[in-house]
C-alpha cells in the first residue's frame, strides 16, 4: 500500500482527496458522513455574512445519454448563521482529528471585516483558511468573490490582511474568469498566501428552454450567468494548474479543482503540479462513496509502478508542457486500423473525408465487404479518426520513422536564420 | 376508419418506453453509409431517423421513414428485422444491435397519434394510373405516383384497403388501425379508391388500358390451396387466411373445440396457430386448448422466421414434425380426427423431399383443422387479364413491366418462391420501383 498522505502548505491530511467548498460541505451532518466515507479533508461551504438564496439553482449539461458532463449553479455562499457553522466544525474536528478542515471565507473588501471574520473562525480548531475570490455570480456583484479575484492588487491586499491575522495556512482560491491565471496567482503569492487553489467555476449560461424561452435554470422567468463545473471543465483546470505550477513567480503549492471524478483525474492533476485535489460535482452526482474508488485506484496505480508515496508524483509531468515552438516537427505518427476489430461504421472515413485530410479509403474486398484503409503517405497524424472510432484500440496511432533528427520550430527558425 | 376490432390480447411485442427509446437512440453510432440502411429493402436512412429521435424531432423522423417506405408503420411491426436492418447493424458483432424496428415504431406511432401530415401531392401531370389491388404494393405505388403528380385510381376487390396488412396478419402483431392509417396517408394525397371492384371479373384489362395511361398489378396471391386429401370439405376445416380474417374483423368463428391442428410451417401457419389458440382460450374462459402444428418436414426446414417460431413456443403451441395428413375423418359432417403418416426426408436432384413412410399411420383426435400451406396463385386472374405468368407468378422485366406495355406489377404477385417468405417491405419497395418506372414511361411517352 502506497502512502497516500498529503500535505498542502502545512495542512496535513490522510489522503489527497478533499471536498471543495460547495453544497457537499454545507453542514456538520454532511461532513461527518464524508469523513466516514474516507475523505481526507474538506473545505467548508464559504462562511461570511449569511445570504439568501434563490430556488432553482442548478442546471446539468448532458451529452446524449450522459447526464451531468457539467453543471452550473447560481447558488451563493452559506445561508446558515456563522455560529451554527462554527460549532459544527468544532464537532467534526473532534470526531475526526486526523482530517483537514479548512474554512472558506468571503467578506466585503474591508480590512476590519476580514480580520474580525478570521478571528472568530479560528477560535474553533480549523487547519487552514481558503479565501473565496472566485464566486462568479451574485457575490461578485456585491464587490466580493470574483470581483476581487479579477483584480490582482485587491487579491494581494486582502490576502495580506488575512495572513496577518491568521494562525493557520492561508489558501487563495482563484477564479478562472481571467485571461491569464498566473497574474492573480502571483498576486496571492505576493500577499503571503501559503497556497493557491483553482479553479472556481466558469461564467456560463447553461441554456434556454426552446419551448418557453426561459433561461436554464430560471428564477421566475429570469436567470443570471452561473458557474460552470464538472468533468467538462477539467482540461481548462489542468491548463491553469500547470501554468501556475511552472511559473517561478507563483512558487507556492496548488490545490487542483475542476472536474475530478476518477483516480485517473487525480493522477493527472498531481502530475501537472497540484499537491492535492478538491471535488464537488462528482459528489453532487454520485455521493461521498466515490472516495473509496479514488483511494483504491490511486493506491493500485502507485503500487503497480512501485511508487511509495503520492507526494512523489506531484509535478511529475509538469514540464512536459512547453510552448508550441519547442515541439519536435520531425515526430510523425499515422493511423493504423485493426481490420479484425473494425465494425464498419465508416465514422473514421467520413471524419477524415469531411474534416481532416481525405486519406482513409473504403476498399472493396472480394467478399463484398469494405475495409477502411489509411493512406499513410498522406495521413497527417491528427488523431481524429481514432477519436471518433467507437471501438477502443481499433485505430492505433503509430510512430513512423522520418529519418530526420528532432527539430523544433525554434530550432528550425534559428537554422533558417543562419542560412538566410 | 372501421369499427374497433378486438386485438385478441396482449400485443406480440410491446412498444419501447420513453427511457428505452432515449437510451437506444443515443446508443446508435450514426454510421456513415450505414449497413442497416443498405440492408433495408426500402433503404430507410436509419442513422438519420434515429438521430432525429434522439434530437426530439419525431415528426422529422417519421418523415424520413415514410419517405423511403410508405409501409413504415406496419414494417416497424412485422419486418423480420433480424434478417434485415438489425441483422446488419454494426453492433451485431457484439449481439446487441440497435432495436431499429422498435425505434421506427416509436417515431411513426407519434406521427400517427399527432396526425402529422407528412407528404403533399405533386403538381398534376395530366397522366392517369390504375392500380389493381390496394395492399402494400399497390398503396406504395399509389403514394409515390401521387407525389409525382399522376392521377391515381386504386381498384380493390375487398371492402377495405391494406391487403394482408388489414386482413391477413394477426391483430396482436399488426392492428388493423395501423394498416388503415397507412392507407389513409395515400388517400389523403388524392388517390381515388374504388373498393369492391375485382378487376378481371368486374372490369376488363382492356377497359382499364382504354381509360388509364398505365396500370400497376398489385393483387397479391390467393387463398390457401387445398391440401388434396379426403375430408377437406368437412365443417371445421378452415383456410388460415379466412380464419385470421374472421378473427381480425371480430367475427365469430364458431366453436373451435379443444384440439386444433394447423397444417403448415410458414408465417401464415404461425399466425393461424397463435390466433386460434388465443381465440380458443378466450372462448373457454382461459381453459386449455391444444393447438398443434403438423409439418411434413423438420424444424430446420420451417420457413417461419426464428422470432415467429419463438413467439409460437411462448404462446404454448405444440409442434409435430415429419408427419403429413393423409385424410381428415368426420362425424356428422364435422371434423373428428386426422389420420397422419410419418415422413422422412429424401434427397433427390430437386432437393429434399418429404416422403411418407408406409405403415406409420396414426390418428389424432382433432376438432378444428386450419390449412396453412402457403397461398395459391391467381392463375385465372392473370389469364383473364392477358398477362404472361409462370404458374401464377407475373413475368416482369427489370423495370417491373409485364409483357403488356404500360402494365407493371409489384408485390406478392411477382414473388417467386425463393429463399425467403414474401414480405411487406419487399412489396413496398417494388411498389416504389413500379411508380418510378411508370413515371419514366409516362414522361418519356408524353
Ligand atoms: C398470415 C400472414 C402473415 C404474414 N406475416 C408477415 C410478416 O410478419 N412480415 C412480412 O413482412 N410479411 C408478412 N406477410 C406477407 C405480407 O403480408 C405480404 O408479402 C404483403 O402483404 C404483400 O403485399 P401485396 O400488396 O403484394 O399483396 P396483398 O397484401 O395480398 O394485397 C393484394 C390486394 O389486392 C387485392 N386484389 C386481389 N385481386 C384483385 C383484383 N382482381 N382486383 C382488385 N383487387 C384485387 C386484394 O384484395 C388485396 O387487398 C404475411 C402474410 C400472411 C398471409
Ligand atoms: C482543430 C481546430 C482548429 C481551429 N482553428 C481555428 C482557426 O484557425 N481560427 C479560428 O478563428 N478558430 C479556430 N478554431 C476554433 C473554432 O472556430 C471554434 O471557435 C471553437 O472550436 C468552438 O466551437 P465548437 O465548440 O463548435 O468547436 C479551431 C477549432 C478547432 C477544433
Ligand atoms: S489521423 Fe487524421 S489525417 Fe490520418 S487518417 Fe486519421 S483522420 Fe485522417
Ligand atoms: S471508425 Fe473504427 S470501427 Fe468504424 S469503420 Fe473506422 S476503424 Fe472501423
Ligand atoms: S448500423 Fe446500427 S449503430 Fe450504425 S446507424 Fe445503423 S442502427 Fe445505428
Amino acid at each position: 500500500m502506497a502512502d497516500l498522505r498529503s500535505n498542502l502548505a502545512g495542512i496535513a491530511s490522510p489522503n489527497p482527496f478533499w471536498l471543495a467548498s460547495a453544497p457537499p460541505t454545507n453542514s456538520g451532518y454532511q461532513v461527518m458522513r464524508a469523513f466516514e466515507a474516507g475523505w481526507g479533508g474538506v473545505v467548508w461551504k464559504t462562511l461570511g455574512t449569511p445570504i439568501v438564496n434563490v430556488t432553482s439553482r442548478f442546471a446539468g449539461m448532458n451529452y446524449k445519454q450522459n447526464k451531468m458532463v457539467a453543471m452550473n449553479n447560481i447558488e451563493l455562499i452559506t445561508d446558515r448563521p456563522l455560529d451554527e457553522n462554527l460549532s459544527e466544525i468544532a464537532k467534526c474536528k473532534r470526531a475526526f482529528p486526523d482530517r483537514a478542515i479548512v474554512a472558506s471565507l468571503m467578506e466585503a473588501c474591508e480590512r476590519d471585516a476580514w480580520r474580525e471574520l478570521v478571528k472568530r473562525v479560528q477560535e474553533v480548531d480549523i487547519d487552514g483558511f481558503e479565501l473565496n475570490f472566485g464566486c462568479p455570480h451574485g457575490m461578485s456583484e456585491r464587490g466580493m468573490g470574483a470581483a476581487v479575484g479579477q483584480h490582482p492588487d485587491l487579491i494581494a491586499r486582502v490576502t495580506e490582511w488575512v495572513v496577518e491575522a491568521s494562525r493557520v495556512p492561508v489558501i487563495v482560491k482563484l477564479t478562472p474568469n481571467v485571461t491569464d491565471i498566473r497574474f492573480p496567482a502571483r498576486a496571492a503569492a505576493r500577499g503571503g498566501a501559503h497556497a493557491v487553489s483553482m479553479i472556481n467555476t466558469i461564467n456560463s449560461i447553461m441554456g434556454v428552454d426552446v419551448e418557453t424561452w426561459n433561461p436554464i435554470p430560471h428564477v421566475d422567468g429570469k436567470s443570471s450567468h452561473g458557474g460552470y463545473c464538472g468533468p467538462a471543465v477539467k482540461p481548462i483546470a489542468l491548463n491553469m494548474v500547470n501554468d501556475c505550477a511552472r511559473d517561478p513567480e507563483v512558487g507556492i503549492p496548488i490545490s487542483g479543482i475542476g472536474g475530478v471524478e476518477t483516480w485517473q483525474d487525480v493522477v493527472e492533476f498531481l502530475l501537472l503540479g497540484a499537491s492535492n485535489v478538491q471535488v464537488c460535482t462528482a459528489v453532487m452526482h454520485h455521493g461521498f462513496r466515490i472516495v473509496e474508488e479514488l483511494a483504491d485506484g490511486l493506491n493500485r496505480y502507485l503500487d503497480a509502478r512501485g511508487i511509495r508515496s503520492v507526494a512523489e508524483i506531484v509535478g511529475g509531468a509538469a514540464n512536459r508542457i512547453t510552448s508550441w515552438n519547442n515541439l519536435n516537427l520531425n515526430y510523425k505518427i499515422v493511423a493504423r486500423i485493426d481490420q479484425s476489430a473494425c465494425i464498419h461504421c465508416n465514422k473514421c472515413y467520413i471524419a477524415c473525408e469531411d474534416a481532416a485530410h481525405q486519406c482513409i479509403d473504403r476498399v472493396r474486398q472480394p467478399g463484398g465487404s469494405t475495409n477502411l484503409v489509411v493512406d499513410e503517405g498522406h495521413c497527417v497524424g491528427c488523431n481524429l479518426c481514432s477519436m471518433v472510432c467507437p471501438v477502443d484500440e481499433c485505430i492505433e496511432m503509430v510512430r513512423v520513422d522520418t529519418g530526420r533528427p528532432a527539430q523544433s520550430w525554434k530550432e528550425r527558425a534559428a537554422a533558417m536564420g543562419e542560412v538566410g | 376508419m372501421a369499427a374497433p376490432v378486438p386485438s385478441l390480447g396482449e400485443p406480440f411485442h410491446r412498444p419501447l418506453t420513453h427511457l428505452e427509446v432515449k437510451l437506444e437512440a443515443n446508443r446508435c453510432l450514426y454510421c456513415y453509409d450505414a449497413p442497416c440502411m443498405n440492408a433495408c429493402p426500402t433503404h430507410i436512412d436509419v442513422a438519420s431517423f434515429i438521430a432525429k429521435i434522439a434530437a426530439g424531432n419525431l415528426a422529422g423522423s417519421a418523415r424520413v421513414i415514410m419517405d423511403a417506405n410508405p409501409m413504415g408503420a406496419s414494417c416497424a411491426r412485422v419486418c423480420p428485422t433480424d434478417q434485415l436492418c438489425e441483422g446488419a447493424c454494426v453492433y451485431r458483432k457484439d449481439d446487441t444491435p440497435i432495436r431499429i424496428g422498435d425505434l421506427q415504431r416509436y417515431a411513426v406511432d407519434a406521427a400517427m397519434r399527432d396526425g402529422t401530415r407528412l407528404f403533399e401531392a405533386g403538381a398534376p401531370t395530366g397522366h392517369t394510373v390504375a392500380i389493381v389491388g390496394g395492399g402494400p404494393a399497390g398503396l406504395s405505388a399509389a403514394r409515390d405516383l401521387r407525389r409525382m403528380g399522376h392521377a391515381v385510381t386504386i381498384f380493390e376487390a375487398r371492402e377495405m384497403l391494406g391487403g394482408l396488412n388489414t386482413y391477413g396478419i394477426v391483430p396482436f402483431r399488426l392492428p388493423i388501425e395501423t394498416a388503415l392509417w397507412e392507407a389513409e396517408q395515400v388517400v389523403e394525397l388524392g388517390a381515388e379508391v374504388r373498393t369492391n371492384v375485382r378487376v378481371g371479373r368486374d372490369l376488363a384489362m382492356d377497359a382499364l388500358l382504354a381509360e388509364y395511361d398505365a396500370v400497376v398489378l398489385a393483387c397479391g396471391m390467393g387463398g390457401v390451396p387445398q391440401i388434396g386429401i379426403p375430408g377437406e370439405d368437412l365443417a371445421g376445416v378452415w383456410d388460415a387466411l379466412e380464419f385470421i380474417e374472421q378473427a381480425k374483423l371480430g367475427r365469430d368463428v364458431g366453436a373451435l373445440g379443444s384440439r386444433i391442428a394447423v397444417i403448415g410451417a410458414g408465417n401464415t401457419a404461425i399466425d393461424a396457430l397463435t390466433c386460434s389458440r388465443r381465440i380458443a382460450r378466450q372462448a373457454s374462459g382461459g381453459g386449455e386448448a391444444r393447438v398443434t402444428m403438423y409439418y411434413r418436414r423438420g424444424e430446420r426446414q420451417m420457413s417461419a422466421y426464428g422470432f415467429e417460431y419463438d413467439f409460437a413456443k411462448q404462446e404454448g403451441i405444440e409442434f409435430r414434425f415429419f408427419c403429413a395428413p393423409a385424410r381428415i375423418l368426420g362425424e356428422g359432417g364435422r371434423v373428428k380426427a386426422i389420420e397422419f403418416v410419418r415422413t422422412r426426408l429424401e434427397t433427390s436432384e430437386g432437393g429434399e423431399a418429404a416422403v411418407p413412410v408406409s405403415g406409420t399411420e396414426f390418428v389424432e383426435p382433432i376438432d378444428t383443422v386450419v390449412r396453412a400451406i402457403g397461398q395459391s396463385r391467381l392463375v385465372e386472374t392473370f389469364d383473364r387479364l392477358g398477362i404472361a405468368h409462370d404458374g401464377g407468378v407475373v413475368r416482369v422485366d427489370e423495370s417491373l413491366q409485364t409483357t403488356r406495355p404500360g402494365v407493371y406489377a409489384a408485390g406478392d404477385c411477382i414473388f417467386a418462391k425463393g429463399t425467403r417468405e414474401a414480405m411487406v417491405v419487399e412489396a413496398a419497395e417494388q411498389g416504389k420501383r413500379a411508380a418510378r418506372s411508370i413515371d419514366t414511361y409516362l414522361r418519356g411517352g408524353a
